[in-house]
């Protein structure tokens, strides 16, 4: 593995010890390291080019680490992530894609990502995207599909802070009897960066939760866009939430949609964009913060 | 000491505080009280700079702090615990509190919250989001306020308004600590228990200071008037 790509691998994940997990690491389009588990088998498509990572019932508390990094210009690289989950199965995935770039080529990096989780399998599903290096365009665009059976969860946890030049983020579900799904995802855009993120979750078994919790702040000339569609089509309950911070000329558009086609479906959104209010500054500026810290600080925790 | 000497805050052309003039000594207890919209809010904000006054001078043990900027007066040891608590999305009570005491040892920050009757392993992780209750969030806000090490000059905006009976009393105690330990309170209240702590009244109506003296020669004349004329903005007995 080349020092770039380690040093990519480091700012994603930290000093993680990798001994005992499922991983595979890709670099600058090819597969540079990989190892299955006892119960994470992780093996090519047969068809075309990307991996199936299947998951044992077995799996308790499992890891699993599919990072993609690019450490060049002049990069298009596209990831293929298929996830068989088995019933009952208990796993932590660590996706996650970095992009260095220097000089003027672009980057691009776009991830199709399938999940099929099997019945009471639990996933919890972390995805950081960050980008660095000159001013070279670097455009991340991950695709996330999922499928989950009744009673199953998914936590989807996703952050991308600066960096990354445009991103367009489309992220589908299919939500069966009992099962909870939950996103909290934030996004930080400066300069002229552009990103999108798209929601269509459509809930088709009784008694089953979506929750999408978005917190985004744009700052400089950049935007942002959420558009979020929950379907109801059982009886079930949805909320979104959209807050985004503007600094700057920074802008965010909100775009909630939310379709009731069950009498018994409860459908929720809220949405607030806006400056940081002047009483939350004023309020860290009396314990001793100056302006701008208390705006960093108050910056640094809603993207926490 | 702080002195007031001549203060003046105007919002367009309404003057909200007149010509007010007085000092706040070392270890007592002031209470402003008096109608709503008299102005007394306005004045603790005006001291601890949230409200920048038009003319006179505010000076803190010996410094002129008219135009000092509210942090620098935080950290000179003057603070506010606000009259409505701000909520903020992603920061948890335990961030706000560990800002406050410069410390993140859960112990230092357990004590903190058990000061104000509050568990830190149910408080410490819950996020200040508007989800908590308003005598939660009322009690955390004492306690971010009490967290601040190096205070000497505390002000309260009606502390005791949504806060339960058993936490009106942890209240008091905290302020009777407080004067134990020379420290200069003052409390914007309507509170009976609140106003007999007091070693003097300022009854603030109009902008200015309409009375002012010892607790035992001001508090008579306000429970005399209350029974009178039984008027908002008069003492409230419903928690004593």
């Amino acid at each position: 593995m080349l020092d770039n790509t380690m040093n990519l691998l480091k700012k994603l994940y930290g000093d993680t010890n990798y001994n005992d997990a499922a991983i595979n690491i890709r670099e600058n389009c090819l597969s540079c390291k990989r190892q299955s588990s006892e119960n994470v088998i992780i093996t090519d498509m047969e068809d075309k080019s990307g991996i199936n990572i299947l998951i044992k019932s077995s799996a308790k508390g499992e890891k699993v680490f599919i990072p993609a990094l690019i450490s060049k210009s002049n990069v298009d690289d596209v990831v293929r992530n298929d996830f068989f989950i088995e019933p009952g199965a208990e796993v932590t995935i660590q996706a996650g894609c970095a992009v260095h770039t220097d000089g003027e080529s672009k980057s691009t990096h776009n991830g199709i990502h399938r999940f099929f989780i099997g019945e009471n399998a639990k996933v919890t599903y972390y995805e950081k995207h960050l980008g660095e290096g000159s001013n070279a365009k670097r455009i991340i665009s991950p695709v996330t599909e999922i499928t989950m059976e009744k009673g199953s969860s998914f936590l989807m946890d996703s952050i991308q802070l600066e960096g990354v030049t445009f991103t367009e983020r489309t992220t589908k579900a299919i939500v069966k009897e009992n099962a909870k799904f939950d996103v909290n995802e934030r996004i930080l855009t400066t300069g002229t960066q552009q990103a999108i993120s798209k929601f269509d979750v459509e809930v088709i078994g009784n008694n089953a939760s979506v929750n999408i919790v978005s917190r985004s702040v744009a700052k400089d000339n950049s935007k942002q866009t959420l558009e979020s569609k929950i379907t109801g089509s059982s009886s079930c309950h949805g909320h979104s939430e959209c807050d985004a911070i503007l600094e700057g000329k920074g802008m965010a558009i909100a775009i909630p949609a939310l379709i009731a086609n069950h009498p018994e479906a409860s459908l929720v959104h809220e949405a607030a964009i806006g400056r940081i209010s002047k009483q939350q500054i004023e309020k860290l500026q009396t314990l001793g913060l100056d302006e701008k810290e208390a705006e960093n600080y108050i910056v640094k925790g809603f993207l926490k | 000491m702080l002195i007031l000497d001549n203060i003046n805050y105007k919002i367009d052309s309404k003057e909200i505080i007149k010509n007010i003039n007085y000092t706040f000594e070392e270890g007592k207890i002031y209470i402003l009280t008096g109608p709503n919209g008299g102005g007394k809010t306005s004045l603790g904000k005006a001291i601890v700079g949230l409200y920048p006054t038009d003319n006179g001078k505010i000076t803190f043990n010996n410094v002129d702090i008219t135009h000092t900027s509210i942090s620098d007066r935080a950290k000179m040891g003057i603070s506010y615990a606000f009259q409505i608590p701000i909520n903020f999305k992603g920061l948890a009570v335990k961030d706000i509190l560990s800002l406050s005491c410069k410390s993140e040892d859960p112990k230092i920050l357990n004590s903190l919250l058990s000061k104000v009757g509050l568990c830190g392993k149910e408080y410490l992780e819950r996020e200040l989001d508007g989800r908590l209750s308003g005598g939660e969030i009322k009690r955390i806000e004492i306690a971010s306020v009490l967290a601040k090490k190096n205070t000497n000059f505390y002000i309260f905006d009606e502390p005791e308004a949504g806060i339960d009976l058993w936490s009106f009393k942890e209240l008091i105690s905290i302020f009777k600590e407080l004067k134990k330990e020379n420290k200069t309170i003052i409390i914007v209240s309507h509170q009976e228990k609140i106003l007999e702590l007091s070693d003097y009244i300022l009854v603030i109506n109009k902008g200015t200071i309409e009375k002012s003296g010892p607790s035992k020669d001001i508090l008579p004349t306000l429970i005399s008037n209350e029974k009178e004329n039984n008027c908002e903005g008069c003492l409230k007995k419903e928690l004593s």
